[in-house]
């Protein structure tokens, strides 16, 4: 039997805040298998964010199993965890989150600032993943000099720049006209289904949803449905 | 170096901001350097070294040229004292006794004995042999030329007395660029001192241990004299009598600590707004996978960069300041010439980039202080 890419079981996620304890996520368990395009919906203060957040190792959870591509990242410390977010994971914002002092291919070139790589092999990959977004036109501008769609395109070769394995989006299409989210959203199942890799996204818009393989919904920090 | 080039798109990027940045710790680094440059001038001057073996010998209680009268003849008779190598007898004319930073000094000597005292003088321009011949000749040393815009041929007149520059010299003695020498029986008539009166008698020993044997056997001589003497080392009698001077720059020191404690505050507090300012772009670095040692050392790359750039601004300013002013302080008939030096330069560059750095640790630290979720969600 192959091992699912992102497996979680019984996970749990606990915090303070002032006296109280807020338990976002309980005992939550989930399977990912490797090139799945998986929509977390939700309403507010479900869970599916904070979810992303455990699954990108940006978080870490108070309980349960968390392991990706084989990796238990519950049990790593808070530095090993940045050095497997720079391999392993890319993240997409919903505000894009570009630095606006640096152009596009800046920008992109960032994850790449963390590997021992030459200038020459840097640029063959940054020319690659904006070739893949479709802005190989627009490397040497800044962010202010770009469409939203634009930006979040960006975002996404820079997330995807160092070929990881896991992609997590947050709400990716949220700032976006329709035109411009149904193009993000054709991207990001292209990357699934062509490049193999695993996508979670967190939306509220249903069209958004219905672009990804299986749609999960999460309410009050435990999984209510999944529809595929 | 791939982190060094991000530090500086951030500087380049935002031109507005570093440059005003720069400009305050230009200005704070310039006054660092001036105060340096006054600092180690005065040190050249004062502290004594091994291979000093000067004399000067001055009326006892007297601490102006002007006041200051011993009698020609007495060179004869130190010439005679065991340990004595040269002697030259200096009638100093000045405009001005206090403080100043104006300050021309005219010192009569003898004009055949000036080469045999001080082979170390060199004409940089004009002749020697018509000073000696020219009894109103002057050999006006570089610093003093420079700020008066003085050349061979030239007159002028100061004080009283008018001469003629025949030659413009220069020694590694600051003292020597800033005068100008002329005939000792000239300017003893036209000072109206009288012929056969004198300041000073500089004298050389034969090495810097008989130092104190022959200053005390000069003042032991003179002793029982009209004019009794008092001999000291020349750098602890510039110590001594130019105080005015000295305690103005004693408390110059104040100023430079001033000035290194306004730049660390402004870069801190340079690098506090952009780190403040940029609390979204951190928390994507960090996302991304910068480690939080990889984003302090961004900051402080920038603080680096801003301390040294700001540093070479201020300090090669100063540099170029006093370089091309020539600013002479003068006191009691001595002369303190405010030269840059590449010491000075060295030290000033090594303390903007020091603050430079130290003022970036706290708001690099702050830069990663907050867990990374918090810093994303704010």
């Amino acid at each position: 039997m192959i091992s699912p890419f992102i497996n979680i079981a019984n996970l749990t996620k606990t915090y303070k805040k002032g006296k109280t304890s807020i338990t976002p996520l309980e005992n939550l368990s989930l399977e990912v298998p490797k090139g799945e395009f998986l929509a977390l919906m939700g309403p507010s203060g479900s869970g599916k964010t904070t979810l992303l957040n455990l699954i990108a190792g940006i978080d870490s959870p108070s309980d349960g199993v968390l392991e990706i591509d084989g990796n238990d990242i519950r049990g790593l410390t808070r530095a090993r965890l940045t050095k497997w977010r720079s391999s392993h994971v890319g993240y997409i914002f919903q505000l894009y989150h570009l630095i606006p002092i640096l152009t596009a291919y800046e920008n992109v070139e960032l994850p790449l600032l963390l590997d021992n790589m030459s200038k020459r092999e840097r640029k063959n990959r940054i020319d690659a993943a904006l070739d893949l977004v479709g802005l190989s036109d627009r490397a040497h501008h800044r962010p202010t000099e770009l469409s939203g769609g634009q930006e979040q395109r960006v975002a996404i070769a820079r997330a995807i720049v160092h070929d990881p394995g896991l992609l997590v989006a947050d709400e990716p299409t949220g700032d976006l006209d329709r035109e411009s989210a149904d193009s993000i959203l054709n991207l990001l199942d292209s990357l699934a289904n062509d490049h193999g890799k695993t996508i979670v996204m967190v939306t509220h818009d249903p069209k958004a949803a219905s672009a990804a393989h299986r749609t999960l919904h999460l309410e009050k920090g435990v999984l209510i449905k999944s529809e595929s | 170096m791939k982190f060094f080039s991000l530090a500086l798109k951030s500087l380049t990027r935002n031109k507005l901001r570093t440059l005003l940045t720069l400009l305050g710790v230009a200005a704070g680094m310039f006054l660092y350097a001036a105060v340096e440059t006054m600092q180690h001038s005065l040190a050249i001057a004062t502290q004594s070294n091994a291979n000093d073996t000067t004399l000067v010998v001055y009326r006892e209680n007297r601490f102006c040229p002007s006041t200051s009268r011993l009698p020609e003849h007495y060179g004869t008779t130190i010439r005679k004292i065991p340990g004595v190598r040269e002697v030259i007898p200096i009638q100093i004319t000045v405009n001005n006794c206090g403080a100043s930073l104006d300050v021309i000094t005219f010192r009569g000597i003898p004009p055949e004995e000036l080469k045999q005292y001080n082979p170390d003088l060199r004409i940089i321009e004009g002749n020697y042999d018509d000073f000696v011949a020219r009894t109103d000749g002057a050999l006006v040393g570089k610093q003093f030329a420079k700020r008066r815009g003085l050349k061979p041929g030239d007159k002028f007149e100061a004080v009283g007395v008018n001469v003629n520059v025949t030659a413009i010299i220069e020694s590694d003695s600051p003292q020597d660029n800033n005068v100008a020498y002329v005939h000792l029986p000239f300017l003893q008539q036209a000072s109206r001192v009288g012929l056969g009166i004198v300041t000073q008698f500089n004298v050389k020993v034969e090495s810097s241990d008989q130092l104190e044997s022959v200053s005390d056997a000069i003042d032991e001589t003179f002793k029982a004299d009209q004019q009794p003497t008092n001999t000291r080392p020349e750098k602890a009698f510039f110590a001594e009598t130019a105080k005015q001077m000295i305690e103005l720059i004693s408390f110059t020191r104040w100023l430079g600590l001033g000035a290194v404690a306004a730049v660390l505050g402004l870069v801190a507090n340079a690098l506090l707004l952009i780190v403040r300012g940029r609390v979204k772009e951190t928390a994507i670095l960090q996302t991304i996978g910068f480690s939080r040692m990889q984003i302090s050392w961004l900051v402080v790359m920038e603080g680096i960069l801003i301390g040294l750039l700001g540093g070479v601004l201020g300090v090669v300013s100063a540099f170029a300041f006093f370089h091309f002013k020539s600013f002479t302080l003068g006191n009691e008939g001595l002369t303190l010439a405010l030269v840059p030096t590449i010491d000075v330069l060295a030290k000033a560059l090594t303390i903007a980039l020091a603050l430079g750095m130290l003022a970036s640790l706290y708001p690099a630290w702050k830069a990663t202080s907050r867990p990374l979720i918090q810093t994303l969600n704010a």
